[in-house]
């Protein structure tokens, strides 16, 4: 945390407000445990026990530190900028989600917790949550959309492999965001014995914090790596943005470097024009939802509105509050992709490095592509590599038409 | 009357009061009010609908979608107050419901939308009193009471911080949980509400998990209100547009064992 008083990584204050965003929006039964979780992350924060066990894990279980990837042909490809991936769809699991897991279940155990639960939408959460719930030997509830257990098949076979319970999530609509209320009613009715492990930088304080500090491993690490091989800090960071939570590890370790600029990827859908999209930044409104006011999809009446993608990942209608105020301060720009561009991206990276990504990262991937064009071959691109594509295949072959 | 007299008239009879919820916009609203003032409701909690309804279970949150399904949008939900209050302009009637649809076009908007309407009092399930800012002051401002719910997790060092700045009554919540699930223990509500009555001279109302009139009954011997939503709610869906004779004649079984519980004393 730096003590310079206009720094960006001063956020948020002591009510867990990121200028006017963030907060505790929670029912009064919840206020009490976001109260303790808060303490006892201070605490955790204090004590170098933590850290060390959380380092630890971090290295020998999920395989960090990630490597610093410099993609050559996809750089020759592209035909500008070069084009550099911090490879976090490496970790164990296949995605930077892990990250965030190990840290929430480490707190759950400090604070003595005997039951987990979480929500999930493509189910990289839910599978994490699950994994590190195996791991430490602690039951684990997954709540997910109907529709999102129908469209993943393969992660709620993964997740029950691990020994959690999959619920299928039918009110609303059966997508995230039920499933995310569903969690906070699961919460709420058995709050003496229960942590709720959010899987992304959003919900009430202390999550947004939180989350983006154990996801801070991302950026800490790369800003490490590019100094020592190529003795300086990248121009441009970009990553994906759903909840927003591996784009703030990746930029908040940087945001008080001025010559480092950086770029959000929201996903336009069908495209920003229509209500086909999750561009909850460029497309939404500022408004309270899980616990935590930000930008959200919703109409006049404040009745939140369903985000669309091709990635399940994305399609939630909220972002993390932090990146609400990093939009409003400008420090970081915000910019969207539709399915076709993100479709594309995930097919140019297949051919030209050998690497499948998923589609949450492929948004990334084509943002970088049409910033790169416009940059010189000695501009450095870092861009975060968040998921691999194993449980994208499905929904790939699907929109090119092929039968598997 | 003005608008704190209402609320403060229906908990100064000399019975304890019954408070009835329905959702706002699922079924005939305006009928569906009127049921219940018919049937003896001394408070009325008007839901406004919302597409996450958090902390409800199933049954308000089908009302919700019921509502929203219909196409009821904010005007029609002040609309319906407003006409309440036109048929009824002796009944307290407070909103209830989640803090986006309430802020959405600025708190201040809406906070002289409902005065205007003639509402007593808002319940908004999402705004503690650690972001009383958000909707709070305005509320205050217009001389709505801001009603704030204590739950069996507000331990007594937290509980100054929630009767701080809150008005009209006090909701106690009284299990850990969604509403229209489990019920809570009464010697646990009789202790709660004998600590929530030392420390506050606010009525105290006791909802959540209250289906049957012996459940109101019993409540009401220790407690100034009993709030009874989930089960009503049920009615409407089940019945449509039959749901108001059902509402009524449920309501007055309510009433009855609420009004003939002995007063509690202060």
């Amino acid at each position: 945390m730096s003590s310079n008083p206009n720094s960006f990584r001063n956020q948020p204050d002591e009510r867990g407000h990121f200028g006017d965003y963030g907060g505790r929006y929670v029912a009064e039964t919840l206020m009490p445990l976001v109260l303790d979780l808060e303490r006892e992350y201070r605490a955790a924060q204090a004590d170098p026990e933590f850290q060390r066990e959380f380092d630890d894990l971090l290295e020998h279980y999920v395989g960090r530190p990630s490597p610093l990837y410099f993609a050559e042909r996809l750089t020759d490809a592209i035909g500008g900028a070069q084009v550099w991936f911090k490879r976090d769809e490496l970790n164990h699991t296949g995605a930077h989600k892990i990250n965030n897991c190990i840290g929430q279940i480490l707190l759950a155990i400090r604070m003595g917790k005997t039951r987990i639960i979480a929500e999930t939408g493509a189910g990289q959460h839910g599978v994490a949550t699950a994994t590190v719930c195996a791991r430490f030997g602690l039951p684990c509830v997954v709540y997910m959309g109907a529709e999102d257990v129908r469209r993943q098949s393969p992660n709620v076979f993964r997740m029950k492999l691990l020994g959690a319970e999959v619920v299928p999530v039918t009110s609303g609509r059966g997508t995230l965001k039920d499933a995310m209320n569903e969690g906070l009613r699961d919460w709420v009715a058995n709050v003496h014995d229960t942590f709720y492990i959010i899987g992304t930088a959003a919900g009430p304080h202390p999550y947004p914090e939180l989350v983006r500090d154990f996801q801070s491993v991302i950026g800490k690490e790369a800003r490490q790596q590019m100094q020592d091989r190529i003795g300086r800090l990248p121009d441009l960071l970009v990553a994906a943005i759903g909840g927003g939570s591996n784009a703030l590890g990746l930029f908040h370790p940087f945001l008080d470097d001025p010559d480092v600029k950086m770029l959000g990827v929201e996903a336009a859908g069908h495209g920003l024009d229509g209500d086909e999209h999750a561009a909850s930044l460029l497309g939404g409104f500022p408004g309270v939802l899980h616990g935590n006011k930000t930008y959200l999809l919703q109409d006049d009446d404040g009745q939140i509105t369903e985000g669309h993608s091709i990635s399940a990942g994305l399609d939630y209608p909220g972002i993390g509050p932090e990146h609400a105020w990093l939009k409003d301060t400008g420090r970081v720009e915000y910019t969207a992709i539709t399915d076709e561009e993100a479709l594309e991206a995930f097919q140019l990276l297949c051919r030209t490095e050998g690497i499948i990504p998923a589609l949450e990262p492929s948004h990334a991937i084509a943002a970088v592509q049409k910033r790169a064009k416009e940059m010189d071959r000695d501009a450095v691109i870092l861009a975060n590599l968040c998921g691999r594509g194993d449980k994208d295949i499905f929904t790939v072959a699907e929109r090119l038409g092929v039968e598997m | 009357m003005t608008i704190s007299n209402r609320l403060s008239n229906a908990f100064s009879k000399p019975h304890p009061a019954l408070v009835c919820f329905v959702t706002a916009g699922d079924g005939d609203t305006a009928a569906n009010l009127d049921a219940l003032v018919e049937g003896g409701a001394d408070v009325i909690e008007l839901g406004m609908p919302f597409t996450d309804p958090m902390a409800d279970g199933p049954a308000i949150q089908q009302a919700n979608i019921r509502s929203l399904g219909a196409g009821t949008t904010t005007a029609d939900v002040l609309r319906m107050a407003r006409k309440f209050r036109e048929r009824h302009p002796h009944v307290p009637l407070v909103l209830m419901g989640y803090a986006n649809p309430m802020i959405r076009r600025g708190p201040e908007w809406f906070a002289n939308a409902a005065k205007e309407a003639g509402v007593d009092g808002v319940i908004c399930v999402d705004i503690p009193p650690e972001e009383d800012d958000a909707l709070g002051p305005q509320l205050r401002g217009a001389g709505i009471a801001p009603i704030r719910l204590a739950t069996p997790t507000t331990d007594a060092k937290r509980l100054p911080k929630v009767l701080e700045g809150s008005g009209g009554f006090l909701y106690y919540v009284s299990v850990a949980g969604i509403t229209g699930k489990q019920q809570a223990a009464q010697t646990s509500i009789d202790e709660a509400v004998a600590r929530l009555k030392a420390a506050t001279d606010l009525p105290i109302a006791v909802g959540f998990g209250v289906r049957t009139p012996e459940q109101a009954g019993e409540i009401a011997k220790v407690a100034d209100g009993v709030v009874v939503g989930s089960a009503l709610v049920e009615l409407v869906g089940e019945h449509g547009a039959d749901a108001p004779a059902k509402l009524r004649e449920y309501t007055a079984s309510l009433a009855k064992a609420v009004h003939s519980a002995a007063k509690a004393s202060k």
